[in-house]
């Protein structure tokens, strides 16, 4: 079991992390940020491996990873 | 659960000024990451350049101090000879550290000082809107060669870690890229290496990070790490080079 949590104000919406995760997990939410960007939200259906690449490839560290 | 990749404790939780992909950012929390894992956060002093990265200082959570462009080797070569018990390094894009500051870059290695450099190649001027750097790759459209890069009037991409490995001073040299993750995790250790030699008083060091400008090259931030990739990293071999 493994989650992620996404600092959705600080998202930049450049969708780096999208594309690495494994389960492809990780979507563009709908509404916009403070920012005016649409961020990344995390759909968790319980089979988050806690690989960490998403947060790895975020350039502004909005990603943390639990295990 | 326990947390297992949490924000690093000496970059400062702040937005960044940094465009959406931007390398500046993940080789920011690599050079983070490696202070806090060697515990050197309260000796470590670093030099930002000029070029997008010239307000690093507000972003990291240690000493910081800023070098006139290209001159961060020459005020770290100073730094560390006052200061020797601390832990210098510089932070430097390919047009401070290959372009304007060539000069103090080769004398400083020559000089084998025992220093830590961050090399981003980015392969363009970011700061100052896109235009061509020593290391744009030939045919590149940049500001300032909108045709492409015509080697036979700009000349080569300048692979200045290859040249500063002639010198007998150069302890460490390696390419490395923020492609992938599993890039990445390369890069955070070959930056951890270097700081390793100069706590070791090793000799100079330099890691050069094939770095995304999402911005100036024209591309989504995932087709920029892609670019890297299948085309810029044939330009810059990956790996260790010295
Ligand atoms: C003495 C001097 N000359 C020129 C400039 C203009 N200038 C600012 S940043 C820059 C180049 C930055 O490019 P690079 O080092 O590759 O960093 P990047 O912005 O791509 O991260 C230049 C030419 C300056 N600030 N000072
Ligand atoms: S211009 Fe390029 S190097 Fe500068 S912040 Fe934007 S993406 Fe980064």
């Amino acid at each position: 079991m493994a989650k992620i949590t996404i600092d959705k104000e600080k998202c930049k919406g450049c969708f780096l992390c999208v594309g690495v995760c494994p389960k492809a997990r990780i979507k563009a939410e709908k509404t916009l940020n403070k920012k005016g960007v649409n961020p990344v939200t995390f759909e968790d259906k319980g089979d988050c491996l806690g690989c960490s690449f998403c947060a790895i490839i975020c350039p502004d560290c909005c990603i943390e990873v639990y295990k | 659960m326990d947390k297992i990749y949490a924000h690093p404790g000496s970059l400062r939780n702040t937005t960044t000024h940094y465009c959406p992909g931007c390398g500046h950012g993940i080789a920011h929390k690599l050079v983070c990451q490696v202070i806090d894992e060697l515990a050197i956060r309260e000796s470590v002093i670093a030099i930002a350049p000029v070029g997008c990265a010239v307000l690093a200082y507000d972003y990291w959570d240690f000493d910081c101090t800023e070098a006139a462009h290209g001159r961060a080797l020459a005020v770290a070569t100073a730094i560390k000879r006052v200061r020797p018990q601390n832990i210098v390094f510089t932070y430097q894009g390919d047009g401070d550290l290959a372009a304007i500051g060539t000069n103090e870059t080769i004398h400083a290695a020559n000089r084998g000082e025992n220093l830590t450099v961050i090399f981003i190649n980015n392969a363009v001027y970011g700061m100052t809107g896109g235009q061509m750097a020593p290391t744009t790759l030939a045919g590149q459209k940049t500001a300032t060669t909108p045709l492409g890069r015509d080697v036979k009037i700009q000349g080569y991409p300048l692979k200045i870690s290859e040249l500063l490995t002639q010198l007998p001073g150069v302890c460490y040299v390696e390419r490395v890229s923020l492609q992938s993750p599993t890039e990445i995790i390369k890069a955070k250790k070959a930056i951890k290496l270097a700081f390793e030699n100069q706590i070791n008083k090793a000799g100079f060091s330099l890691v050069e990070v094939l770095s995304p400008c999402p911005t100036y090259w024209g591309l989504s931030p995932v087709k920029s790490m892609a670019w890297i990739k299948d085309v810029m990293s044939k330009e810059f071999p990956l790996g260790r080079i010295k």
